[in-house]
């Protein structure tokens, strides 16, 4: 698919988003400044990016854990993350998600899950809005390799597919569920458990070009769109991080040959290598890029530091939609 | 007025709602068929045929998938629909739990007040039918213990039809255990379309010696208990809540200031059930206007046994009511 330069200049500017946050959050962690943990997206930008680009602004997403990247991508403004992931009052969810449970519904992102595929069936739901109000609106569920195995996926592959429901299942196979390879726990290929479901299940070998993964998403959302169901879309990358950071663990459970070949296909400098390769921007225009994109990461920071703290009743605000419950 | 039965009425509640409000819409195992009667009548030509009426497009047979049923429905809810799942037995809730605490009760908290979730999740708790362990629970407290949902128990058809239409037309996730030894019963209901707030309690008849606060069936078999002891002498106040989340608490504290005397029959399991709940609270709140202890007249901490004969004397009826009643007012023997 050809995609107009803006577009691709775009999904630089995103994966670079993604990709100096996550960098600044890692470090904010190991100082103390985010109370708990963060999971980054860092080496998985394309597959994030190339998906969500696929999707309309209006569409929706709903994601996991490893959840800065999901908002990012859909276009989420940086400051309310940041000030989530410090747990202010600025916040995207006003303090009470933290990294793990972001969510902008604004841009159409209903939520990241702590709980390892457990957002997959609100996505579903979300596609059944879709379908039944006719709003051709489309919804994506992004999961880990971790989470091919829940049972609530399969669920939802089925109804949504015997419903055909406008919504992609993208399983963002980074090859590990936190120390555990997945190969040693997933049988088959998940991709391919798709056909069980009468639903075409696609494999995108390279997840770090953020072109590949755009196509074959845009595909299935074209098909989503179209009213012809849902697919399932297996993305192959890999993060360059701990599972979480600051974890560190006894065993070294990835070998270092292989994080040193994945290492080299770090999809954001690969894909400024094909835009100055193809001519749609020069080195200039890509230094400046960056250079302003980390403005825009030190804004956010700025504007988490200026937030001020939750007031202490917001613990039992938005428990219902009415005020009551507190202390009864 | 128009006499109607539990389950008619809530047949009814559902048909003016999806008659209002084109976002309505029902989900569920073999709802097309009608087959556990809750739309309605007793056949699909009885009261109306939903499927007929409202097309295919909201009228949703599902898979025997508990889990995405949850959670589809509380996906739908935070993006314009206001789904009604009706999940059959209550026993089969918890297959979705995680849905159910995790998505639909933490959505909107979690993400800062973005999401609402109106959708309704109906669920009838079929005990006292012979039906054993795997499908006659009354797991209501294990939802109360859960903040964020809202828990409706009704005892009566015109409260069935009122609750079930507030709880369609709020926005907020609510839960509705409709007891099926209820369905049959019969009452005149107002006509057309009304609203039963929650939170408010029902005071089914009143009296100076004794509150008791009774919970589904309890609650006609309190009204039983309540005549028989009238005969003794004993003048007996019922409190339905109707409502368990949010809970009526005021109704039920005045009520005990005046009785000073409280007896909570409840047809879940005694542990961490709603009767103790509530008489956490009486103690907490009204200690001194207690003449006697509270006590709780519940299901006692067992599975449920197929045969009628182990099954039956398990659940609060009018005899062990009433034998509560006796103790609190020091009046136990005499009858
Ligand atoms: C239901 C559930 N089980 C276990 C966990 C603990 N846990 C959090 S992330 C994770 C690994 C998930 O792996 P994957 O789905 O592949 O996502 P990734 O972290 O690789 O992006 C585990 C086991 C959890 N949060 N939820
Ligand atoms: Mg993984």
């Amino acid at each position: 698919m050809t995609l107009a330069n803006d577009t691709l200049l775009e999904m630089q500017r995103r994966m670079l988003r993604i990709r100096y946050f996550d960098e600044r959050a890692s470090k904010m962690v190991k100082r103390g400044e985010i109370p708990g943990t963060v999971h980054t997206s860092i080496g998985q930008e394309a597959q994030v990016v190339g998906a969500c680009m696929a999707l309309g602004d209006g569409d929706y997403m709903t994601g996991n854990h490893r959840s800065h990247g999901h908002p990012i991508g859909k276009g989420a403004a940086l400051g309310p993350l940041m000030a989530e992931l410090v747990g202010k009052a600025w916040g995207v969810c006003e303090g009470k998600g933290g990294s793990m449970h972001l969510a902008d519904f604004k841009v159409g992102s209903l939520g990241e899950s702590g709980i390892v595929g457990s957002s997959i069936p609100i996505a579903t739901g979300a596609a059944l809005s879709s379908k039944v109000l006719g709003t051709g609106k489309v919804s994506l569920a992004f999961f880990g390799d971790g989470a091919a195995n829940q049972g609530c996926l399969y669920e939802a592959m089925n109804l949504a597919s015997v419903w055909k429901l406008p919504i992609v299942f993208l399983c963002e196979n980074n090859q590990y569920a936190l120390s555990t390879p997945a190969h040693t726990v997933t049988a088959g290929v998940v991709a391919e458990r798709a056909h069980g479901f009468g639903m075409p299940g696609l494999r995108v070998e390279d997840g770090q070009s953020v072109l590949t993964v755009h196509d074959a998403v845009r595909e299935a959302v074209d098909r989503a769109r179209a009213g012809k169901g849902p697919t399932l879309v297996e993305v192959l990358t890999y993060r360059f991080n701990e599972h979480s950071e600051g974890l560190r663990l006894a065993v070294d459970y990835r070998n270092a040959a292989e994080k040193e070949a994945w290492l080299k296909r770090d999809p954001v400098k690969m894909f400024r290598s094909y835009l100055e390769e193809q001519g749609i921007a020069d080195a200039a225009m890509l230094t400046a890029m960056e250079a302003e994109i980390m403005a825009e990461v030190d804004a956010a920071v700025q504007f988490a530091e200026e937030s001020p703290f939750p007031e202490p009743s917001v613990a039992f605000k938005d428990i219902y939609t009415e005020p009551f419950g507190a202390g009864q | 007025m128009t006499v109607m039965s539990y389950l008619g009425a809530i047949g009814a509640a559902q048909r003016e709602a999806m008659e209002a409000d084109e976002r309505v819409i029902i989900f569920g195992e073999d709802v097309e068929a009608n087959v556990y009667g809750t739309m309605g009548g007793k056949s699909r030509a009885d009261k109306g045929d939903f499927l007929q009426m409202f097309g295919s497009n909201r009228i949703r047979n599902t898979p025997i998938s508990e889990e995405v049923m949850v959670g589809t429905a509380a996906g739908a809810a935070m993006t314009g629909l206001r789904p009604i799942v009706d999940l059959s037995y209550s026993t089969f809730l918890y297959m979705a739990m995680d849905q159910f605490v995790n998505q639909v009760a933490k959505s909107r908290y979690m993400f800062g007040g973005q999401a609402s979730l109106p959708v309704v999740f109906r669920s009838a708790m079929f005990y006292g039918l012979s039906t054993a362990a795997h499908h006659s629970d009354r797991p209501y407290p294990m939802f109360m213990n859960v903040p964020g949902l809202k828990i409706m128990a009704p005892a009566s058809p015109t409260d069935a039809k009122g609750l079930l239409r507030t709880a369609i037309d709020m926005d907020d996730p609510v839960m509705s255990f409709e007891a099926c030894m209820l369905w049959g019963m019969k009452e005149e209901v107002e006509d057309g379309a009304f609203h039963i707030p929650f939170g408010v309690a029902r005071t089914v008849r009143t009296g100076n010696d004794v509150t008791i606060v009774a919970i589904s069936s309890a609650v006609p078999a309190a009204v039983q208990a309540a005549s028989r002891l009238e005969a003794e002498g004993i003048s007996v106040e019922i409190i339905d809540p109707r409502t368990l989340v949010p809970f009526d608490w005021e109704t039920v504290l005045n009520s005990v200031a005046r009785t000073g005397r409280l007896v909570v029959a409840d047809p879940a399991n005694r542990t961490c059930g709603a009767a103790a709940e509530v008489s956490a609270v009486v103690a907490e709140k009204a200690f001194d206007s207690l003449k006697a202890p509270i006590m709780r007249v519940t299901t006692p901490d067992t599975h449920i046994p197929f045969s009628p004969v182990l099954e039956k004397p398990l659940y609060p009826n009018a005899d062990t009511i009433a034998e509560a009643v006796r103790k609190v007012t020091g009046t136990s023997g005499r009858a």
